[in-house]
């Protein structure tokens, strides 16, 4: 094979990655909240955004990367609890489409806020590794010190999400919360409880991806920086079944090469086109998602 | 030992139960009887908190639960096996019976261990998607989650419902022997007179959400008004 040919399939799996493993973090914060509550959270690009606001907002006082990063998973998970308890708690056994308008609301009061308060121009976050990618033979590679750092700490907080749920009574909890919650309470669970921790973590996962996302892109932090994101999280998560979280992640980095590669040999405008395409297709062989096991019952 | 004591439930205008009261003896099955639409669920529903009371009081033992929250109840150890299974379909067999176990802060593998034992088609199926059993497992999936939290008492309602005869009488064995064996104090609702009047101590008679009998279950057995007129058992 041509050799600059393979080094451009090769460049393209690797940003695809980077860009994939975005994509399935979001996807998977998306599955949380549906695995816990029910809900589809159009805001949860623009929660975890506020988030990183807040905490990063410690830069002004001369803490460093580290600290701020605590500050915003503290700041998500009190926007997290909150959105629940105040906003979301009235939505539950209401008709379908009311948290949806609620949400899709929320989400633009948020980004109207963040701009009033912190202005629209791109804030530069600071990045606790080089963003220089690597050269090999002289060429620059796909791979930087930071896109391996973004994506073994998404490596990270996905087993670490996967391994809650697979494997521990909270987990269970969660998820029985979210689908049978009236039986869980005749069981002694603390349904109410457990839906605002459903949403606190699903917000912390979302400001971990931010934080990458608003370093990673060099586009720095901006209240619409999650827009586009959110969009091809979405997409993955609705690939890969909402009750999937192993199925939302695998999407998403899928979804990140298959984009990596229509932008490189097609056109970047196509992207969005074949991303939808492959959603449609992808919900038509399987309404359910294409990782979501049937439970069809028997008689 | 749980004590009715004139309890009135309403659904707006409607009065779903009407100054209900019986008590229902622990190590004994109290068998909740009538038609369609006499209030049996409700009455169910309103001891497990799920729903309040217009007026009256329910008491486990000395302790009321009037306003107390399901799940506080749950953990008093007030097990209810809701109408319709209510089994996690998405859930296999041993995560419903883990969910169960959880909060009875029981050993789970003892707890599991038994209720294999007890009923020997889930140990089979422990891998199983719930939503793949048929009725009859369902049923007793149902029943072994709540069993298996040790609860004092248990609340059945229709628990033969859709079911096969065989798998009823294999049922209703399953409750009687449980009673037998345990201080278990078992409210069972049931449209199936027959059934459980069988293995019933004391038997509630509700018409219309109003108590028209209540007493021991072989005198409601035995009352041809009772059951011509209220228990469809016609001769």
């Amino acid at each position: 094979m041509d050799p600059f040919l393979t080094s451009r399939i090769v460049t393209d799996v690797l940003g695809g990655l980077t860009n994939g493993v975005t994509y399935g973090l979001v996807a998977l914060s998306l599955v949380l909240i549906w695995r816990s509550t029910g809900i589809l959270n159009f805001a949860q690009g623009a929660m975890p955004m506020f988030a990183t606001y807040v905490g990063f907002a410690l830069l002004s006082y001369h803490f460093g990367y580290w600290p701020c990063v605590v500050a915003c998973v503290i700041a998500a998970v009190l926007i997290g609890g909150l959105t629940e308890r105040l906003l979301v708690r009235r939505l539950y056994g209401k008709p379908e489409i009311n948290p949806i308008v609620v949400m899709v609301g929320f989400l633009i009061v948020l980004e109207a806020v963040a701009a009033a308060i912190w202005s629209s121009t791109p804030r530069s976050l600071p990045s606790p590794f080089s963003l220089i990618h690597w050269q090999l033979a002289g060429r620059p590679f796909a791979l930087s010190p930071f896109t391996v750092y973004e994506i073994a700490t998404a490596l990270v907080v996905m087993l670490a999400v996967a391994m809650l749920f697979r494997f521990t009574n909270l987990g269970l909890q969660l998820r029985a919360s979210a689908l049978a919650p009236e039986v869980s309470r005749l069981l002694g669970v603390r349904v109410g409880r457990l839906l605002t921790l459903g949403w606190m973590l699903s917000t912390a996962v979302g400001v971990i991806t931010t934080i990458l996302v608003s370093a990673n892109f060099f586009s720095g932090l901006t209240p619409t920086v999650m827009d586009g994101i959110f969009a091809y999280g979405f997409i993955a998560a609705a690939i890969g079944g909402l009750e999937s979280p192993v199925g939302a992640v695998v999407a998403g980095v899928l979804l990140g090469v298959v984009n990596q590669f229509v932008t490189d040999f097609v056109n970047q405008n196509a992207v969005i086109i074949i991303a939808l395409a492959i959603l449609v297709v992808s919900l038509m062989v399987r309404p359910s998602g294409v990782f979501t096991k049937s439970t069809q019952r028997r008689v | 030992m749980i004590t009715i004591d004139d309890l009135t439930v309403s659904f707006g205008a409607v009065q779903a139960l009407r100054h209900v009261s019986f008590v229902a003896e622990t190590g004994h099955i109290t068998a909740v009887l009538g038609a369609n639409g006499a209030g049996k669920t409700t009455l169910l529903r309103t001891i497990s908190g799920l729903k309040e009371p217009k007026t009256g009081t329910i008491r486990l033992g000395d302790q009321s639960l009037m306003h107390m929250r399901t799940e506080d109840i749950a953990r008093l150890g007030i097990g209810h096996v809701p109408e319709g299974r209510g089994v996690i379909g998405e859930f296999t067999v041993e995560e419903n019976l883990r969910l169960g176990a959880m909060m009875a802060k029981v050993n789970l593998a003892q707890g599991l261990q038994a209720q294999y034992e007890l009923f020997p088609v889930l140990g089979e199926r422990r891998k199983q998607h719930a939503a793949k059993l048929s009725g009859g497992e369902r049923q007793m999936l149902a029943m072994a989650r709540a069993l298996i939290a040790n609860p004092s008492v248990l609340l059945l309602d229709e628990p033969s419902l859709g079911l096969a005869p065989l798998v009823t009488a294999q049922l209703m064995h399953t409750i009687q022997s449980l009673c037998e064996t345990s201080d278990l104090t078992v409210i069972l609702v049931e449209q199936n007179a027959t059934s459980a009047l069988r293995i019933a101590h004391h038997a509630v008679v509700l018409h219309v959400g109003e108590v028209v009998a209540n007493d021991t279950a072989s005198l409601v057995a035995a009352d041809e008004n009772l059951r011509q007129y209220y228990l469809g058992l016609v001769e």
